[in-house]
């Protein structure tokens, strides 16, 4: 009998934090690795002429299948998305198995939003930065977000910027 | 002692309710605390009149804390930004001139579905941001 008194007393307690949202402590904290990230999404062209490295840019998010959002030339800034089919072969395989042992029907991720935001500025002397950050939401198959997650994989940055010193003809020098 | 717990369970559910909003859509004038408390956590004053720089900055202190920009506008002075880490964190920071010689930069946070009204993460994006600018950040009241 104690015990649902207890259980009665505390139910609501539970119910209100459900209603509250808190932000993670580290959220807005520079964190150790931030550096090292920085490396991995700037590359500095010997350039002044920071336009041009911004329109080259637009060229190679349009040439990965990007969509511009939005631009803003003075401040060296400029937006893409990009949504795609997010449908993984071995979670498919999971479900299957999951389905086949009857534990009837999975979610399995199906769509995402890739989104990236290309900013240049003034390096040391005639040199020009361009950093690049991409992320991306991840729905699954019963339409919740399954993933939100920053893209911090080396090879795609090296892809991308591979690709923006050929179209620029500049070498993409390591900051 | 039935009938007491019959009640104890009837109230429960008004309880739960206590807790969360009464119409959804008071949420679209909403803020929790004194407009002029949430003003003073988000704001600091740069001693400094270059708007453009400043802006700069901004962006790529955001980048620095993992964000991908949203939107930018010189001319209004904003930057919007959001940061995916297993939740969603949109940020706007505004510039605009304060006096003669700085400029007041502002900064609102919303964490998923929740506005950011903690004064802790705000004090943590303005150490980052004095850092990029070379500049202390002056609390205003």
């Amino acid at each position: 009998m104690k015990k649902i008194k207890v259980l009665l007393f505390i139910l609501p307690m539970f119910c209100v934090v459900a209603c509250v949202q808190t932000i993670p402590k580290e959220a807005l904290q520079l964190r150790p690795e931030s550096l090292e990230l920085r490396k991995l999404q700037t590359r500095s062209f010997e350039t002044k002429d920071e336009k041009q490295l911004l329109v080259a840019g637009a060229g190679i998010l349009q040439d990965l299948g990007y969509n511009i959002d939005e631009s803003e030339t003075k401040l060296g800034v400029i937006v893409g998305s990009k949504d795609r089919d997010a449908v993984e072969a071995a979670q498919v395989a999971g479900a299957i198995m999951i389905a086949a042992l009857g534990g009837g029907s999975v979610p399995i991720d199906k769509n995402q939003k890739i989104r990236a935001s290309l900013i240049t500025f003034p390096g040391k002397g005639k040199t020009t930065n361009l950093r690049i950050t991409i992320q991306r939401i991840v729905w699954n198959t019963a339409g919740q977000i399954s993933k939100t997650q920053s893209i911090e994989d080396p090879e795609i940055y090296q892809d991308f910027f591979t690709k923006l010193s050929k179209a620029v003809f500049l070498d993409a020098n390591e900051i | 002692m039935k009938k007491l717990l019959l009640a104890g369970l009837l109230l429960t559910p008004s309880f739960i309710v206590g807790g969360c909003q009464t119409t959804s859509m008071n949420q679209v004038m909403e803020t929790s605390q004194s407009q002029v408390a949430i003003r003073s956590i988000q704001t600091r004053a740069f001693d400094t009149k270059d708007k453009t720089k400043t802006l700069r900055t901004i962006i790529a202190t955001l980048q620095d804390l993992g964000f991908v920009i949203d939107k930018a506008d010189e001319d209004l002075g904003t930057v919007s930004g959001t940061k995916l880490d297993g939740y969603q964190l949109r940020l706007t920071v505004t510039v605009r001139p304060r006096g003669e010689k700085q400029l007041l930069v502002r900064a609102n946070a919303t964490y998923n579905v929740t506005a950011v009204e903690d004064p802790e993460p705000y004090n943590q994006f303005f150490a980052a941001l004095e850092k990029a600018m070379f500049l202390t950040a002056h609390q205003v009241d």
